[in-house]
This record gives C-alpha cells, sequence and structure tokens, in this order.
C-alpha cells in the first residue's frame, strides 16, 4: 500500500515536473510547478516529514507560487516564441548524456537500496509532529547555518534591488 | 550546549565583522549626497583590515565550533587571509573603475565584502550543508556584481549565464549532498570520513556522490568540462569583478574541494583520483591551446585562469600535505598576479571597456612603460619565468606531483607551462615591438589603481625571490590538518 501510493505520489511530480519544461505557456508552466509540489508534500508526509510538509504547501504553493502567477499575469506574458535551434551539439550529445546520467543513477539507486531504506529515528516522529525537534535543532545544533541564511537572504534581497531599481 | 554557544562566537568575529561593515555600507549609502558616496571605499577597506586583526588573533586555534559547523585550523585561516587579500585588491581596483563607468559604489563594495563572507565560510566549513550555504552567499553576490553594469548588454550576458549554468551547478551539488546523506546518515565532513571508514555506508551511493559533488565545485574553479562558462563571462564582467572571479571563487571552491575529498572521502581515493587526473590533464591543455588564438586579452586570460585551474588540480591529486601546501602557495600569489593584471587591463580598456584587444596593447611600452613593465612581470609570472611567485608556485606543485610519483602530471603541467608562454609573450612583444597608433590616448591613471599594481608587484617579486617564507607558512598551516 505504501509502496503504491508512494509511486503514485512520485509519479504525478515527475510527470508534472517535465510539463514544466514542454508547456510553451508559461501560466501552464507555473501551475505545472504547483502540482509537482502538492505530490512532494504527499511524499514528505508518507516519510513523517508532516511540518515540512505543511511549510511546502503554505510557503512554496501557497505563498511563492501565487506570487508568480501574479507576476506572469502583470507582464501579461504570452506563449514562448519558438527559436529556432542553433546548437545541434547539445541535442545529438546532451540528451544521450542526460539519459545515461539517469539511467545510472536509477542503476545505482536499484543496486544500493535493498527496498528498507533508512530507518527514521523514532523518537522524531513521536515528539509533537516533529515540529518541537526542528525548532530545537534550527536554535542548537543548526544555529550557525541559520544565521548564515539571513545574510544570504540580506545579499539576494539587495541583488533584487541593485538589478530592478531604476535609479541607484 | 546553551552557555558554549556564546563563547563559540570569537571564531566567527571576521565573517561577523565583514557582514556588520557590509549592512554599514549600504545603510550609509543610503544617506551620503551622491558626491560622498566613494567613502564607501574607505569603509570596506577598513573593514577588511579589522578583519584581519580578528583572523590573526585565531592562529593557533585548532578545533572544531557551533556543533562540528566550521572548523577553526591553519589551512582556513591561511585562506581566510588569502580571501582578505584577493578583496582587499578588489576593493581598491574597483574604486576608481567604478567612479568611471558610474556604477554603484557604496552596493558594490558591500557585496564584495558579502562575497568574502561567503568564502571565508567555505574555507572554514566542516559540513556540507555550511559548504552549500558559504557557496550561495558567494554565488548570489558574484551575480549580482557581475550584472552591476545595468545599461551593458555583455555585462548583463555575464550575470545571467553565470545565474543559470551556476544555479544549475549548485543543484548537482545539493543532489551528491543528499546522497552522501543518504548513504552515511549526516552531513558532518569527519563523521562521513568516520561511516565510511567503519562499513556502514553504501560505497555505490557514495561514488555517485563524490562525482556530483565534484561536478558542483568543478563549475566553481572552472575545470574542463565545466569550464565553457568562463571565457563569456570574464569577458562581459566589469573588468575587477572578472580579476576577482578568477581567484576568489577558484580559491574558495578548491579550498572546499581539497577540505571534502581528504576528511570526508579518503576511502573513495582509488575512484575520485581518476577524475582528478583527467580532469587535471584535460584542464591544463584546453586552457592553454584556445588561449593560444584568442585576441581578446580577457578571454586570453580566462582560458589561462581554467589552464591554471589545471595546475592546482594536480596539486589536489597528490593528496599529502606537500600538496596542499602547494595549493595555498600557488593560490595567493595567484591572486596577485591575475588581479594585477587584470586591474591593467581595466585601466587600458579605457571608459566603456572597450579597447580589450591585443592590438590596444601597441606601443604601451614606448608611451607608458611603468605600466607596461609592470605587466609585463604579470604575465611572466603567469608564465612561470623564474624569480617569480608563478614560478615558485608551479616548482612547488610538479616537485610535490613527483614526490607522490605522479610522473606524468608532472611532465604534462611541464609541458603546458611551456606552450602558455607563447601567448602571454605575445601580449608583451605587442606592447615593445609594435608602433602606437596615431589616435593613441593616455591611460588614465588613479591613485587606488597604482597601489594595486604596485603591491601585486612587491608580492610577486617577494614571494618569487624568496619563495621560502611563505611557503613554510603554507606547511605549517596544513600540519595541523586532519
Amino acid at each position: 500500500m505504501e509502496i503504491a501510493v508512494f509511486l503514485f505520489l512520485s509519479g504525478i511530480a515527475i510527470v508534472a515536473a517535465a510539463n514544466i519544461l514542454v508547456q510553451r505557456h508559461p501560466i501552464y508552466s507555473a501551475l505545472s510547478l504547483i502540482v509537482t509540489f502538492v505530490a512532494l508534500a504527499g511524499i514528505y508526509i508518507q516519510m513523517h516529514a508532516e511540518f515540512i510538509a505543511v511549510m511546502q504547501i503554505v510557503v512554496y504553493t501557497g505563498a511563492i507560487m501565487v506570487l508568480f502567477i501574479f507576476v506572469i499575469m502583470l507582464l501579461n506574458a504570452g506563449a514562448e516564441q519558438k527559436v529556432p535551434d542553433k546548437v545541434h551539439v547539445v541535442k545529438y550529445f546532451g540528451l544521450p548524456l542526460a539519459s545515461l546520467l539517469i539511467f545510472e543513477a536509477g542503476l545505482t539507486a536499484s543496486r544500493t537500496f535493498d527496498g528498507e531504506g533508512i530507518p527514521v529515528e523514532s523518537a522524531s516522529i513521536n515528539l509533537s509532529g516533529n515540529t518541537e525537534m526542528i525548532g530545537r535543532a534550527l536554535y542548537t545544533q543548526y544555529a550557525l547555518p541559520f544565521e548564515v541564511t539571513s545574510v544570504l537572504l540580506l545579499v539576494a534581497i539587495v541583488g533584487a534591488i541593485v538589478m530592478a531599481k531604476k535609479e541607484l | 550546549m546553551d552557555g558554549s554557544l556564546a563563547l563559540e562566537i570569537p571564531q566567527i568575529f571576521p565573517e561577523i565583522a565583514l557582514s556588520v561593515f557590509g549592512i554599514a555600507i549600504l545603510l550609509l549609502d543610503t544617506f551620503l549626497p551622491k558626491s560622498k558616496r566613494h567613502a564607501a571605499t574607505g569603509i570596506a577597506l577598513a573593514a577588511i583590515a579589522l578583519t584581519a586583526v580578528f583572523t590573526l588573533g585565531l592562529v593557533g586555534e585548532d578545533g572544531t565550533f557551533f556543533s562540528g559547523m566550521i572548523v577553526v585550523d591553519g589551512f582556513s585561516i591561511f585562506l581566510r587571509i588569502t580571501f582578505l587579500v584577493v578583496g582587499a585588491l578588489t576593493v581598491l581596483a574597483s574604486s576608481s573603475y567604478a567612479t568611471r563607468e558610474n556604477l554603484a559604489v557604496g552596493e558594490f563594495q558591500a557585496l564584495v565584502l558579502f562575497a568574502i563572507v561567503g568564502m571565508n565560510l567555505m574555507a572554514a566549513s566542516n559540513e556540507l550543508i555550511m559548504i552549500f550555504l558559504g557557496l550561495e552567499t558567494l554565488s548570489i553576490a558574484s551575480y549580482i556584481l557581475l550584472g552591476i553594469k545595468r545599461s551593458d548588454a555583455k555585462s548583463n550576458e555575464a550575470a545571467l549565464k553565470y545565474f543559470l549554468l551556476g544555479s544549475f551547478s549548485s543543484a548537482f551539488m545539493l543532489y551528491g549532498i543528499a546522497l552522501a546523506y543518504g548513504a552515511t546518515r549526516t552531513t558532518n565532513l569527519e563523521a562521513i570520513g568516520r561511516e565510511i571508514a567503519a562499513g556502514s555506508a553504501g560505497m555505490t551511493l557514495i561514488y555517485v556522490a563524490v562525482g556530483l559533488l565534484f561536478v558542483g565545485f568543478g563549475f566553481k574553479v572552472a575545470v574542463v568540462p565545466f569550464h565553457v562558462w568562463t571565457p563569456d563571462v570574464y569577458e562581459g564582467a566589469p573588468t575587477p569583478i572578472s580579476a576577482f572571479m578568477s581567484v576568489g571563487p577558484k580559491a574558495a571552491g578548491f579550498a572546499v574541494l581539497v577540505r571534502v575529498l581528504m576528511v570526508a572521502f579518503p576511502a573513495a581515493y582509488a575512484k575520485w583520483l581518476g577524475l582528478v587526473w583527467l580532469s587535471a590533464v584535460l584542464t591544463m591543455f584546453v586552457g592553454n591551446c584556445v588561449a593560444l588564438v584568442q585576441s581578446n586579452i580577457k578571454r586570453m586570460l580566462a582560458y589561462s585562469s581554467i589552464a591554471h585551474a589545471g595546475y592546482i588540480l594536480v596539486a589536489v591529486a597528490t593528496r599529502n600535505q606537500e600538496g596542499v601546501a602547494a595549493l595555498l602557495f600557488y593560490t595567493l600569489t595567484y591572486a596577485l598576479m591575475n588581479i594585477g593584471a587584470f586591474t591593467i587591463v581595466s585601466l587600458v580598456s579605457r571608459q566603456g571597456d572597450r579597447k580589450t584587444y591585443l592590438d590596444d596593447y601597441a606601443g604601451l611600452g614606448f608611451k607608458q612603460p611603468g605600466l607596461a613593465a609592470a605587466l609585463s612581470i604579470f604575465l611572466l609570472s603567469l608564465a612561470g619565468i623564474p624569480l617569480t611567485a608563478g614560478f615558485a608556485g608551479k616548482f612547488f606543485i610538479f616537485r610535490a606531483a613527483l614526490e607522490s610519483k605522479f610522473v606524468w602530471l608532472a611532465i604534462i603541467g611541464v609541458l603546458n607551462s611551456a606552450i602558455s608562454v607563447y601567448y602571454y609573450l605575445r601580449v608583451i612583444v605587442v606592447m615593445y615591438m609594435k608602433e602606437a597608433p596615431d589616435d593613441w590616448s593616455p591611460v588614465a591613471m588613479s591613485s587606488s589603481a597604482i597601489a594595486v599594481i604596485a603591491l601585486s608587484v612587491l608580492g610577486i617579486l617577494q614571494f618569487g625571490i624568496f619563495p621560502d617564507m611563505l611557503i613554510s607558512l603554507a606547511r605549517s598551516s596544513v600540519i595541523g590538518y586532519r
């Protein structure tokens, strides 16, 4: 049963992710991305990472993607123009190499995993929906990465302003 | 756990100081009138000086801090100093450039400081997550710096290309991190090493993880086959940023590569040695051979920087302490010569970065002998002519390779070094043997650019004629290396 649900969810995620690339209209791509995120959230729930799953829905699907779609609509972006492909090398080398990489990755995964996977530490599952565990880890063991993230985000904000503001 | 966190804060004083000053520059810039905004350069230099004091205060420390997130040892302190030198020279070189090109000085200098924070964290990381955060801080700062000439199409192209390919390579690296975590249940480098040594990790997964991580770091340091972005990005970037990109992220990338390969994956040495070996040979040949036919000097220096990444990879392949010491020596001296060369390129290119072709250097030797002499020293050092730091650096790397029985790598390296002499000397020939064009306009100098050039020349000659001091410092930095 668990395997069936996992296969179903990951199938949706992969098809939707491929659809992002195939679609020519940005709105369709954005909507496909939302489908991918929701399917991923389902997989997170299967892994007992309920907090991450909820965050995935609230932050990515809820906030960021809505913003994405607003921007696309505001810009009134139409369907992408087909540009004649000048670089044929990419087609002839890139595709086979990419398929080879995916094939190898699949082969490795099927060889390495015995179907058991890595056991989730049971203590972390039972602790109040593991939100408390995440909070504890963020402010003790991962305090430094947590703080560094704020510097990273600051740099990104500065960058957005430098790139977009009319006059500095 | 609770009280000790505060006690460990002095270990990251350098990064805190840089971040605080970066924010201060951004705030000040808003309130200062336009005519006084060049004050940012002075503040940035003060910040770097203060950070150097903090960093030197850490000398002698040896251990991991913040629950094993960062490691302070000789290796990371030496690299932090290297990054501060790179940062100081970049800040100096870009102050007059930013005025000339009418760029936002405050944001420019603040972003350079943030980029140093990223590099520092990379060098000191003991955790795959910290490495990723440091790398992203550096990357985002570089994306913006590359595109800071917003009205210039080439600068935009450089920023966009680096951004797209950089995000792509980050994704590869993240996948590698995820696989390493999946195989060992930890992201701590030392713990990964222990898990593998204990035999409790799936080795197939580890090999794939090492390969993917190599793709991620290989992109940052521009080794073949992950080098294709380099010439376009260096050509389009504001020239001081080309200089910065060719030395800063490269040194930081190699620092991380060395630490990850040696601390986390020594058990996979037999596998990654092949990767590094092949990539080193390809990188040296592709970089040097393509550089031979470049007519744009920025593109030539870009291919030359690819070739130099190949020499440094030879040092990585040796995996011994002598090799790592040679790597430290090489990254620092390479920073001096490349920033010096790019600074002169930026001066000669005049307003708008237009004159970057080889012919624009015709007659420079007669019109401005001092500038031409300095550029000659930088190019000779890049070529590895004796009495320059470039020679000493290559000598240490190839000797380390020979000591570890990598005879072929050393031979290929020396051969490539000989190829490279051609394209470096070609610039010197054009400067001294060709007549200046009739519509020659003098190259405008600025005191800050002269300072950069003078410091670089001094450094190259100092470390070229008396390399003992620096190499023994590098050796002692490696000894504490675990």
